[in-house]
C-alpha cells in the first residue's frame, strides 16, 4: 500500500513541534520516544505499520484545540485516533504526523432520560456508553463487533454500524450533536439535544468523514429504552442461495427483525470452536433476532419460522435461554478474532443489493479458486453488508499482494452489481485507491471540496479516503507552500 | 417567468450551466418557504417516475420530480411505505401542485414517525444532483449501508436547493404495519403533555407518534395486531397517573403531520428544541398564539393570526437560541419573510462553514440565493 513520502521539512521541525506541544500538554501526554510511538504504528489493519513522529493524548477540548492550532501553524499532518480498532487503516500514521489519541477523554458529561440523550467525551468506548445507562433500562443502539474496545470518536469518524442496525440504524442515525475542533483550533458546536439541523446538515457530513474534517471531542447520542426481551433463532440451509432467498422472503413478508446475520461453513466452524454456541454444522447459517414482549417474540418467530420452513432448513432452533442467546451472539461478534486465531486474513466490507447475494457469493467462491486463497463469509444479510474474510499467510512472500488483488476484485464486483466498496468500516487506506470505481472525478471533487472548506491545508488524515493521485494536487500544494 | 419543461438530468445540467442569473428551483411548487427568491424558475417536475423498486431489498429509486403520492401508491401495492411520514404544506400554504420527493428530501421534511423511525435524511440512501456550475454529481447509492466517501446525501438533505438541484433519489423503505392504535389523554398543559410523552417514549413500548394538540396528548402504537393490543394495555397502565387514557383506532395523524389546526393562520413557525424545553418556548410566546407539539415536544408548531409577526418571529428565534435548537418561519406575508431571517441564524463558526460550502457548491451564487441565509 503506497503512502506519501514523509515531508522532510516537517521531520526536521520535530524538536520544535514537540517543545511547543509540551507547552500546552502535561509531560506524559506528549510521546516522542521512538520506542513508545511504536505503540501507535497501526490500527486493526495490522498488515500496514508506520510509527508516527509524535503521539499526543489530550484530556480536554481545549487541549485538542491547542494541539491542532500548533500543528496547523507548523504545517504538521494530524491523524486522529479513537481506540485504534479501524479495519480500514483509518488511524494508520505517516512518519511525519502527530497521532492525536482521544483515549483520555472518556467521561459521561450528562445523562438525560427525559429527552433520551447522553453527552459523552468521544474517547469513551461504545459499550461503556450503554454501560452508563443500562441499570436504568436504556442502551445505545449501534453495536459494532468491536464495541468492547472501539471509541465513539472512531464510530463517528467511520459512521460505524453493527449487527442490530437493521432496526436501529447506524451511527449517523443515532448522533445528535458534536463538539468539533477544526484544524486551526476553532471549536464549533453542531447539533445538540434537538432533532435535525436548522441550516445545512453539517453533522451529517462530519459523521463518516474519517477524521478528515475535524476532531470530535464530545458527542450527544440518542439512547433508547431496552426492549422487554429479545430472542435469536438459528436456521441452517444447504446453500447460501437458499439462505439468501429466505432472507428476501422474511423482509417481503413485512417482518423486520432487529438483526439477520449470515455465516458460511468456515465461519460456523471457527466461531463454534471459539464460542461453543452449538451452531448447526451446515453450508449457510442465519441468526435472526426479534425483540419485544414474550408474546410479541413468539408471534414474530412463528411468522419467520413458517417462512424458513418453506426453504427446507436443515436446522431450525430458537434460543432456549438468555444464556444461549448470549453464546450465539458471542460467537458471531467474535467472528473476526476467531478466524484470526487460525489464519491471517483480510476483512472486506462491500455492500450489495440483497437480491444480488446469491450471485455475488457464487462469484466469490469462483474467485477463491482462481486466486488460490480460502474465503469465509460472515455478514449482515438483512442489509446486504458483506464481510468476506480472505485468508492468507503473512509469512509467505507475495501472499498479501495476491490477497489484496483478490479483495479489490470482490469490491469491484460489489460496485458492478449496484453496491458500494464499504458498508460500515470506512475507506481508510484500504479502499482508497478503489474509489474511482465507484465515483467519477466530479463526484470525488465535490467530496474534496468539503474537505477544502473544513481543512484548507489538507493536514487532517490527508492520505486517506481519496486516491493518492487524486488528492496529490491538494496535499502537494500544502508542501509547496511551506 | 417559466422555463420550458426540463425532462432529463442533462437538460437540468445544461440549464444551470447556461443560467445568467439567480434560479428558483421548483419541484411541485408546494413549499414557498424561506426568503423570497427572485429568479428564473427552474422547474424539475418533468423529471418524474420511479426508476427502480426492489421490495425485497427495501429500496426505491425515483427521479426528483416524482410526486410523493405516486411513490406512496407504488409502495402500498407491496405493503410498504415511506416510514418518515413526509409532511405536506399545501393545506397550510394554500399552494397548488403535487409534493415531490425531491422537495421532501431537499427540505428534510419528516412527520410524526421521525422520533422512532428517523428523518427523511435518514432514509435517503443516495442522490444525484446538479451543482451550481452545472456538474452532475452522485453520492451514496441504493444500498442500506454505505460509508464510501463523505455523506453528501445528508448535506443535500435539508439544503433547500442551495447546494445543488436534486435529480434522482434512492430511498430506504419499510414494511407497512398490520395495525395502528392511538391513545389519547385529554386536559393536559404543555408541561403535563411533555411529561406524559417522555414517559411513553422512555418505555419499551415503541411509540411511533407523540403529539399534543388542543389540550390532548396523542400516542400512536403500530405493528402486528397482537403486539399493538399488548403495548396499548401496557402504556395505558403506565400513563394512568397523567389522566384517563382513551383508545382511538381511527385517529387522523395527518392532522398532526401537516399541523392542520394551524391552517388558515397568517403566520406559522416550526421549531425544533429538546422536548423538555418545549413548555418554556410555549410560555415565551405572545398571547394569541396557537401551538401544536409533535415529536414528544421536540417539534413545536406555532401559529398566529393578527399580531406583529416580525416581533413574534424575533421572540421565537431568540428564545430558541437560548434554549438550543432552531426555528423556521414557514408561513408569513412576503414582506415579513423578506425582512427577517427565515431560518434560525447559525453561530458564527457554523455560519462560516455553511457560507463556504455554498460558495464551493454554487460558486456563482445562483441556486435559490438567499433562501436560507443572506
Amino acid at each position: 500500500m503506497e503512502m506519501p513520502v514523509p515531508d522532510s521539512a516537517v521531520l526536521a521541525r520535530k524538536a520544535r513541534v514537540v517543545e511547543r506541544l509540551r507547552e500546552v500538554l502535561p509531560h506524559d501526554a506528549v510521546i516522542d520516544d521512538p520506542a513508545e510511538t511504536r505503540a501507535y504504528e497501526c490500527d486493526a489493519l495490522t498488515a500496514y505499520r508506520c510509527p508516527p513522529m509524535v503521539a499526543v493524548l489530550p484530556a480536554s477540548t481545549a487541549e485538542v484545540s491547542d494541539v491542532l492550532r500548533i500543528c496547523h501553524d507548523e504545517g504538521v499532518p494530524v491523524v486522529p485516533r479513537g481506540s485504534g480498532t479501524s479495519l480500514a487503516g483509518g488511524a494508520l500514521p505517516t512518519a511525519d504526523c502527530v497521532i492525536l489519541g482521544v483515549a483520555r477523554m472518556n467521561d459521561v458529561l450528562d445523562t438525560d432520560y427525559d429527552n433520551r440523550i447522553i453527552r459523552v467525551q468521544t474517547g469513551r468506548t461504545n459499550l461503556s456508553v450503554t454501560g452508563a445507562v443500562e441499570s436504568d433500562g436504556f442502551f445505545y443502539a449501534p453495536d459494532p463487533s468491536s464495541q468492547l474496545a472501539c471509541a465513539i470518536a472512531g464510530n463517528i469518524a467511520m459512521n460505524s454500524g453493527g449487527a442490530h442496525c437493521l432496526k436501529y440504524g447506524v451511527t449517523t442515525n443515532n448522533l445528535m450533536g458534536v463538539t468539533l475542533v477544526q484544524m486551526d483550533g476553532t471549536v464549533v458546536e453542531i447539533g445538540g439535544g434537538h432533532l435535525d439541523a436548522g441550516g445545512l446538515d453539517l453533522l451529517g457530513v462530519i459523521c463518516g468523514s474519517e477524521g478528515q474534517l475535524g476532531v470530535v471531542t464530545e458527542a450527544t447520542l440518542r439512547i433508547l429504552h431496552k426492549p422487554e426481551g429479545a430472542r435469536p433463532v438459528l436456521m441452517g440451509f444447504d446453500s447460501a442461495e437458499i439462505a439468501g432467498a429466505c432472507v428476501a422472503d422474511i423482509i417481503k413478508a413485512g417482518v423486520l427483525p432487529v438483526a439477520i446475520e449470515f455465516m458460511d461453513k468456515m465461519l460456523i466452524e471457527v466461531c463454534e470452536d471459539f464460542a461453543k454456541a452449538d451452531y448447526p454444522m451446515c453450508e449457510a447459517l442465519l441468526i435472526v433476532e426479534v425483540e419485544g414482549s414474550g408474546a410479541e417474540i413468539d408471534h414474530q418467530l412463528a411468522l419467520i419460522t413458517e417462512i424458513a420452513q418453506r426453504h427446507n432448513p436443515v436446522a431450525l432452533r430458537e434460543s432456549a435461554s438468555p444464556e444461549e442467546s448470549a453464546r450465539i451472539w458471542a460467537g458471531r461478534k467474535a467472528a473476526f478474532s476467531a478466524i484470526g486465531r487460525v489464519n491471517d486474513y483480510m476483512c472486506l466490507d462491500g455492500t450489495i443489493p440483497v437480491s444480488e447475494l446469491p450471485y455475488v457469493l457464487r462469484r466469490i467462491g469462483e474467485m477463491s479458486k482462481e486466486y488460490g486463497l480460502a474465503v469465509g463469509n460472515v455478514f449482515h444479510a438483512g442489509d446486504g453488508n458483506m464481510h468476506p474474510l480472505i485468508c492468507y499467510d503473512a509469512n509467505k512472500p507475495g501472499d498479501l499482494e495476491i490477497c489484496e488483488a483478490f479483495g479489490a476484485e470482490v469490491l469491484k464486483l460489489c460496485v458492478e452489481v449496484g453496491g458500494c466498496l464499504t458498508g460500515e468500516h470506512g475507506v481508510g487506506i484500504e479502499k482508497r485507491d478503489l474509489m474511482t470505481y465507484q465515483y467519477a472525478p466530479d463526484d470525488l471533487e465535490a467530496q474534496m471540496a468539503v474537505k477544502d472548506v473544513f481543512d484548507a491545508k489538507w493536514l487532517l488524515n490527508p492520505a486517506k479516503v481519496f486516491p493518492l493521485a487524486v488528492s496529490e494536487p491538494r496535499r502537494g500544494a500544502r508542501m509547496a507552500a511551506e | 417567468m417559466k422555463m420550458s419543461m426540463l425532462n432529463s438530468e442533462d437538460a437540468v445540467a445544461q440549464a444551470v450551466a447556461d443560467a445568467k442569473g439567480p434560479l428558483t428551483i421548483r419541484g411541485g411548487g408546494t413549499r414557498a418557504v424561506g426568503r423570497p427568491v427572485t429568479g428564473q424558475v427552474l422547474d424539475v417536475s418533468g423529471l418524474s417516475g420511479v426508476t427502480l423498486y426492489e421490495p425485497g431489498a427495501l429500496t426505491i429509486v425515483a427521479q426528483a420530480g416524482t410526486p410523493v403520492a405516486e411513490i406512496e401508491a407504488t409502495l402500498a401495492a407491496e405493503n410498504q411505505r415511506l416510514a418518515f411520514e413526509p409532511y405536506d404544506l399545501t393545506g397550510m400554504l394554500g399552494t397548488k401542485g403535487a409534493t415531490t420527493i425531491g422537495g421532501v428530501i431537499a427540505t428534510n421534511a419528516s412527520g410524526p414517525r421521525r422520533i422512532m423511525a428517523g428523518a427523511a435524511r435518514d432514509f435517503a440512501l443516495g442522490v444525484r444532483f446538479v451543482d451550481g456550475a452545472g456538474h452532475v454529481i452522485k453520492n451514496g447509492g441504493r444500498v442500506m449501508k454505505n460509508v464510501t466517501g463523505y455523506d453528501l446525501v445528508k448535506l443535500m438533505s435539508g439544503s433547500w436547493g442551495t447546494l445543488g438541484v436534486l435529480t434522482e433519489i434512492s430511498l430506504k423503505v419499510l414494511p407497512a404495519v398490520e395495525a395502528t392504535e392511538t391513545l389519547v389523554i385529554d386536559g393536559l398543559t404543555s408541561a403535563g403533555a411533555v411529561a406524559a410523552m417522555a414517559q411513553a417514549l422512555g418505555s419499551p413500548f415503541e411509540v411511533s407518534g407523540a403529539a399534543w394538540t388542543d389540550g390532548a396528548v396523542w400516542l400512536r402504537i403500530e405493528g402486528f395486531g397482537s403486539s399493538v393490543a399488548y403495548r396499548a394495555d401496557a402504556l395505558t397502565a403506565l400513563l394512568s397517573k397523567h389522566g384517563d387514557v382513551m383508545r382511538v383506532s381511527d385517529a387522523d395523524w395527518t392532522t398532526i403531520r401537516d399541523a392542520t389546526p394551524l391552517h388558515g393562520m397568517d403566520s406559522v413557525w416550526r421549531a425544533s428544541v429538546k422536548p423538555s424545553d418545549a413548555p418554556a418556548l410555549v410560555a415565551a410566546l405572545p398571547d394569541g398564539c396557537t401551538t401544536l407539539l409533535d415529536w414528544g415536544g421536540g417539534l413545536v408548531w406555532i401559529g398566529q393570526s393578527g399580531g406583529n409577526a416580525a416581533a413574534t418571529h424575533g421572540t421565537i428565534q431568540s428564545t430558541v437560541a437560548t434554549l438550543g435548537g432552531h426555528a423556521t418561519l414557514i408561513k408569513a406575508p412576503n414582506a415579513v419573510r423578506a425582512s427577517v431571517p427565515v431560518f434560525q441564524p447559525e453561530q458564527p463558526g457554523v455560519a462560516a462553514l455553511s457560507t463556504a460550502l455554498r460558495a464551493r457548491f454554487d460558486p456563482r451564487g445562483i441556486l435559490n440565493p438567499g433562501l436560507m441565509a443572506a
